[in-house]
């Protein structure tokens, strides 16, 4: 099973990495008002279980990929069929 | 006359990646303590009341700088140390780590400018009644040099009028913060008092050949209360 973990400053948390690449986006003529900028994880899991798999994915989430505090994550997971 | 004083030891913890380990052993010794190095991967603690995490890029800094060293062997002995109010001193890295591991409240972000920022930065002692600044003055000017790309604090509102009531900020930058720091907080201490953090770097701050001795006031305050916890553990 695969699942995609974006993770993304929280709102209203100052992004300098945003800040900066709106102000390039801007230079380069592109109507843009706001970038933020996150972090993506791809993830193979060898879960079977999609429920199983969710619940790991928010542990490793709380525990690891995301800090609470700063940045909120959401979770995506792709079914094999 | 006085009897020579018992040098007191001091843990110094080397993550991969960390690369003021030397320096900071360096700076304790000459102040008077004995610094006992410690890797990472150790599950225990030499005999010890005190122990410094230096600063460097532990683990390269990969997914966020201080996310992956908390989870070293060596940070559940370090963990039980702290909650058994034992000294712990996290420098510039050492405070990114112990902001992930929850030992101190905050985490650490990219510098606003985003750019890597090494100069001396003027500093203010906000608190001189933790064992990390009791040589210090209250208000007293401190110079000491930072060299870091993600040293900007951040604690939300209501976190940050919680420090600021409990008197866990200790540091302060002086005049413009040099990455961010929301309220210009260069240096916290958690709830008990034992545990700090700061991005500043002491541990090149002890010789006057190198420009500012000020890193000696902070690091000479951990050894003092390192020698009275070692001295009756149980009166830190």
């Amino acid at each position: 099973m695969r699942a995609t973990v974006l993770v993304r400053p929280k709102p209203g948390i100052l992004d300098p990495q945003g800040e900066a690449v709106l102000g390039s986006l801007q230079q380069l003529g592109f109507a843009v008002d706001a970038a933020r900028v996150g972090r993506v994880v791809d993830l193979e899991l060898r879960d079977s279980d999609s429920g199983q798999a969710r619940a790991d994915l928010e542990r490793m989430c709380e525990q690891l990929l995301a800090n609470p505090l700063i940045e909120s994550y959401e979770i995506e997971l792709v079914q094999e069929t | 006359m006085t009897q020579p004083e018992a040098k007191p030891r001091v843990a110094v913890v080397t993550f991969p990646g960390s690369n003021d380990d030397r320096d900071a052993a360096l700076a304790l010794e000459r102040l008077g303590a004995e610094a006992v190095p410690v890797w990472h991967a150790d599950r225990e603690l030499p005999d010890v009341r005190a122990v410094v995490l230096p600063g460097g890029f532990s683990y390269g800094d990969y997914l966020r700088a201080g996310a992956l060293a908390r989870f070293a062997p060596v940070m559940e002995p370090v963990r039980a140390l702290a909650a058994d109010g034992g000294l712990v001193l996290g420098i510039c890295n050492g405070f990114q780590v112990l902001c992930e591991a929850g030992l101190l409240p905050g985490a650490l972000r990219a510098n606003h400018s985003l750019s890597f920022v090494c100069r001396d930065v003027p500093l203010t002692v906000e608190g001189a009644d933790t064992p990390f600044t009791a040589r210090c003055t209250p208000g007293q000017r401190l110079s000491i040099p930072v060299k870091h790309g993600e040293g900007c604090f951040f604690a939300d509102s209501e976190l940050l009028v919680e420090l600021e009531a409990s008197g866990q900020v200790v540091l302060r930058y002086e005049g413009e913060s040099p990455n961010g720091s929301v309220a210009g907080i260069a240096g916290v201490v958690n709830a008990e008092g034992n545990v700090m953090g700061l991005m500043p770097h002491p541990e090149h701050a002890v010789d006057p050949l190198t420009g500012s001795t000020d890193g000696a006031l902070v690091l000479g305050s951990l050894v003092d209360a390192a020698r009275r916890a070692t001295a009756a553990p149980a009166a830190v």
